[in-house]
């Protein structure tokens, strides 16, 4: 097996506060192939973002890396200092976030931006570094790139600015890029396009993906691989297609209830009855126990531990841990 | 659970709790505020009654026997042979007075101006937001010497006198409302368009109880952080006012006039008559400082 | 732009014109505008003369109109106390209280913003702490009361420099300068700091937590999450984000200044238009106190309109057609 290109084993990041350490992300492990697209979904508040930041080490204080480990090509990050982890970010990690309105800093042109940008990473000339902005505005698909590219953040529609955080994210030849929700803030009729965009561009430079949605279905176009989170602990992760068609979770399939399709039998969308728990009181067990319909005595008093699976999988469950034990 | 124990309990009072700044500020604020009031009982000395001084005794450094009568004093004395802590009292007693005075001045005028603009929109609102807008681009001091100013004008001479702390208080109350007046409109804007009270004025509810009931308890929260730094305000206000020899008289001294008095002294050595004065007026004007600043942290965690 | 411009303008011509009012108010209700014109020796029947030439029997609003082509022309009248033309007064004290005002509002800009800057990234540091609890001091500490603490230190015990007046004085045309003697540089230090130092607070504490506001905007995370160093994250983006809402405050504060200056021309026996307002409301001498209005009136007017051009022109978002700005 070829070496990951992100390794994430055991993560865990804590909040300390006034009453106590919130436990944010808790035992997260996963791999990201050179190359390859993971999708990471999960309710909003399951530690998605949060594992996107810990990754890049920009976790807000006062959260921290509690635990575990993080490599990049076998070189561990997460302990690297603040200025050596710079150097990573931009250059070898790109990030593309959820509102490019917000994203682009208002008072400098695209070009200022792209331009900064770029030679912090890498040894070209203000010209040079200029033509490839423009090189990178036009492959992302800005028209009349050369013209535009002086024009500030305020000038550009909202599908266009999320263009232009794209060729800010890639402008460094990254190996891996972070798109945290990157289509949520945009119009239902430039989401499409802009998925396409981050994956056709990544694949074309050998880049890898780890996109954080909770769409399951941009997942299912768009990811070779799946984690699912739930409540700051992994619950299920394997390749789209198994997981979708068989998922092994009851959460998942929860999940995968909630997608609309086209041939779907039954009249109305399944739901899941309850809320996530709040990170001060998840319940002992399983996380996910209270909500689920086929919880035993198991899942209340014992942390269900990741399985392997054939096909790559993994899956924290006691039910599919039985399932297999006795098929 | 009883209401004591509630309020113990409530996040305010923890967040107070936990703030030694907040508590240290509020025991000062406290003490000086309740000396001010019970001045008459506590001070040694009546600094106001000519009878009660000597003039031997004008001069007297702190905790040293007068050379010439032999009468101790904390503090000392004046030129005048006053007792300074006795005159810190009654004064402090006057920048009080004229503070809570003027910031209940300014908060009455506010939210009734804040209140009247939110519920009659249209050129009201505008006009009376205009007005605000441009007194707030002028310093709050200067718009209070012009009150003064134009006052005297208007108050014939042999009057000014006896009226100077009313002329005062109305001076700041005046220059200080905008604050008031536009927290309380932006609350009751909100609230206005909310349902409920859309609904109660739809079946007729006077607007008056809408106001009591729906938009005050809302607004009370920044009204009480705005009176707590317009206090600490005023008060500095009204010292500056009268250090100017603009603001009370000089037979009824607040702390400003003290520090006014004391000021001719610094250069031949009395320097207790300046200092102790000064001491009491930035305690004051410091912790209620503090005390509004907590209070705004505290009732919005997320400026923290 | 142009009509922007132009709206500006009309708006300071009408806040001008209400300031105006009350001071017409001033001169004509409170004031005796003929004593203010003539003097108080002059004859009964030359005040009647002069009461029927100025048409103080006119119409109160041909009146007005009468106040403002003087007010243009700078005849406010004769100054009840000092018996000279009003503007004659301020004209000579103004240079003095201009030096003071702008030396005191450069060094409050300069050590507002860089301790502010300071603050706001060292926002834990124990250095910051202790700037902050001074500066809760120097909010607190009344003008008057930092002047009378430095001339006691500085002017009585140490006798390093002057407690009061300008010094030595030389004439440049008709602007009589203190700086370039060295008594009169002297002289200055102590009430340019007495004036600074309660504006560098101001300063300091709003440039503190508009920059907190702009490190947490999402502009500024994702030019982290691109790799830019500290130093350009930090100097180059968030501090000049910060600066634009700064700015306007900032100017105001320079309005602020010159008003505050009444009182630090009190303490220290400053020659300048502050302390001869100061004796006008002590003398209830009404052309002084209205013509010191319009002119305080005249110089926010002035600078607010200068900041907001100002404002205009860092801000590219502003330079845009409304109609462009969202689509």
């Amino acid at each position: 097996m070829t070496e990951p290109l992100l390794s994430v084993r055991d993560l865990r990041v804590e909040f300390p506060n006034r009453r106590g350490t919130l436990t944010a992300l808790d035992g997260i492990s996963f791999d990201i192939a050179p190359g390859e697209v993971l999708g990471m979904v999960g309710e909003s508040g399951a530690g998605k973002s949060l594992t996107g930041a810990a990754i890049i080490g920009l976790l807000e204080p006062p959260g921290r890396i509690a635990g575990g480990e993080i490599r990049l090509k076998g070189q561990r990050i997460d302990t690297l200092s603040p200025e050596q982890m710079r150097r990573i970010r931009g250059k070898r990690i790109g990030m593309v976030f959820q509102d490019p309105l917000t994203s682009l800093n208002p008072l400098y042109t695209v070009a200022q931006q792209l331009v900064e940008t770029i030679r912090t990473h890498m040894p070209l000339s203000e010209v040079d570094a200029r033509k490839r902005a423009i090189a990178l505005l036009d492959r992302v698909g800005i028209p009349a790139a050369a013209r535009r590219i002086d024009d500030y953040p305020h000038h550009f529609s909202g599908g266009m600015r999320q263009r232009v955080v794209i060729a800010l994210a890639l402008c460094a030849e990254p190996e891996l890029v972070i798109a945290d929700e990157p289509t949520t803030a945009l119009d239902v009729s430039v989401q499409a396009q802009i998925i396409d965009l981050i994956k056709e561009i990544c694949a074309e430079r050998g880049a890898a993906v780890m996109l954080i949605t909770h769409d399951m279905g941009v997942i299912a176009e768009t990811a070779d691989r799946v984690a699912v989170l739930y409540a700051g602990r992994l619950a299920e992760i394997g390749p789209v297609r198994d997981v979708i068609l068989d998922a092994a979770h009851p959460y998942t399939r929860g999940l995968m209830g909630s997608i609309p399709t086209l041939t779907q039998e039954s009249d109305r969308l399944v739901q899941i009855p309850g809320a996530m728990p709040r990170l001060s009181s998840i319940p002992t067990g399983c996380a996910f126990n209270p909500r689920c319909p086929e919880a035993f005595d198991r899942c209340r008093t014992e942390r269900p531990v990741p399985l392997d699976r054939p096909g790559g999988r993994q899956v924290a469950c006691w039910l599919a841990a039985k399932e297999s034990a006795h098929g | 659970m009883n209401r004591i124990a509630r309020a113990w309990d409530s996040d305010l009072a923890y967040s107070f709790r936990h703030s030694p700044v907040a508590v240290v500020a509020a025991f000062v604020a406290l003490l000086i505020i309740l000396a001010a009031a019970l001045a008459p009982l506590i001070a040694p000395h009546d600094p106001f009654n000519p009878a009660s001084l000597n003039l031997m005794d004008g001069f007297t450094p702190p905790m040293e026997p007068n050379a010439f009568t032999g009468n101790t004093y904390w503090l000392g004395t004046d030129n005048q042979g006053r007792d300074i802590f006795s005159a810190i009292l009654y004064g402090a007693r006057i920048s009080l007075f004229v503070g809570f005075s003027a910031v209940l001045f300014a908060m009455v005028l506010g939210i009734a101006v804040g209140l009247l603009a939110a519920w009659r929109g249209g050129w009201v609102d505008s006009l009376l937001m205009r007005i605000a807008d441009v007194q707030l681009s002028f310093p709050s001091i200067l718009i209070a010497l012009l009150i003064f100013g134009v006052a005297r004008g208007v108050i014939p001479p042999a009057y000014r006198e006896e009226m100077a702390i009313w002329v005062l208080i109305v001076a700041i109350g005046l220059s200080d409302w905008v604050q008031f007046a536009r927290v309380v409109r932006g609350a009751a804007m909100v609230e206005k368009a909310r349902e409920y009270v859309q609904a109660a004025r739809v079946i007729g509810v006077h607007p008056v109880r809408i106001v009591l009931t729906h938009i005050l308890p809302n607004v009370m929260g920044p009204v009480l952080v705005i009176a707590t730094i317009g206090l600490a305000l005023a008060i500095i206000a009204e010292a500056t006012l009268s250090f100017l020899g603009v603001g009370v008289p000089p037979t009824q001294p607040s702390l400003g006039t003290l520090i006014r008095i004391g000021q001719g002294f610094l250069f031949s050595g009395e320097w207790w008559i300046i200092l102790f004065p000064s001491i009491a007026l930035l305690a004051l004007a410091l912790s209620v400082n503090l005390l509004g600043d907590w209070l705004r942290d505290a009732l919005n965690p997320r400026l923290k | 732009m142009i009509a922007y411009v132009l709206r500006r303008i009309v708006q300071s011509v009408l806040v001008m014109l209400v300031v105006a009012l009350v001071s017409f108010s001033l001169f004509r209700f409170v004031g005796d505008p003929v004593a203010t014109m003539m003097g108080q020796e002059a004859s009964q029947a030359d005040r009647e003369a002069l009461r029927d030439r100025l048409g103080l029997n006119d119409p109160v609003i041909v009146q007005f109109a009468g106040y403002i082509a003087r007010a243009a022309s700078g005849d406010f009248g004769i100054s009840y106390r000092l018996q000279q033309p009003v503007m004659e007064l301020i004209l000579s004290r103004l240079p003095a209280t201009l030096e003071l005002a702008l030396i005191s509002g450069t060094l409050a800009f300069v050590f507002g913003v860089g301790l502010g800057v300071y603050t706001a990234l060292n926002r834990r540091g124990w250095l910051s702490g202790t700037i902050m609890t001074v500066s809760l001091v120097g909010v607190s500490l009344p003008t008057f009361l930092i002047g009378v603490l430095l001339i006691w230190v500085f002017a009585v015990e140490l006798q390093w420099l002057p407690s009061f007046g300008r010094g030595e004085t030389v004439d440049v045309g008709p602007w009589r300068t203190g700086l370039l003697t060295p008594s009169g540089r002297a002289s200055i230090v102590l009430p340019a700091i007495t004036l600074g130092l309660y504006q560098m607070t101001l300063i300091m504490r709003l440039v503190r937590a508009e920059m907190l506001e702009v490190l947490r905007t999402d502009y500024i995370k994702f030019a982290r999450a691109r790799g830019l160093s500290d130093r350009a994250v930090n100097f180059g983006h968030a501090l000049k984000n910060t600066l634009v809402p700064v700015i306007t405050i900032t100017g105001l504060q320079l309005g602020s200044i010159i008003a505050f200056a009444i009182i630090t021309e009190t303490v220290f026996q400053w020659p300048g238009v502050g302390a001869l307002f100061i004796n006008s409301v002590q003398f209830v001498d009404i052309p002084v106190m209205a013509a010191y209005l319009m002119l305080i009136a005249l110089i926010f007017v002035v600078i607010n309109l200068v900041v907001d051009l100002l404002y205009y022109a860092v801000d590219p978002r502003l330079r845009l057609d409304r109609a462009a700005a969202r689509h």
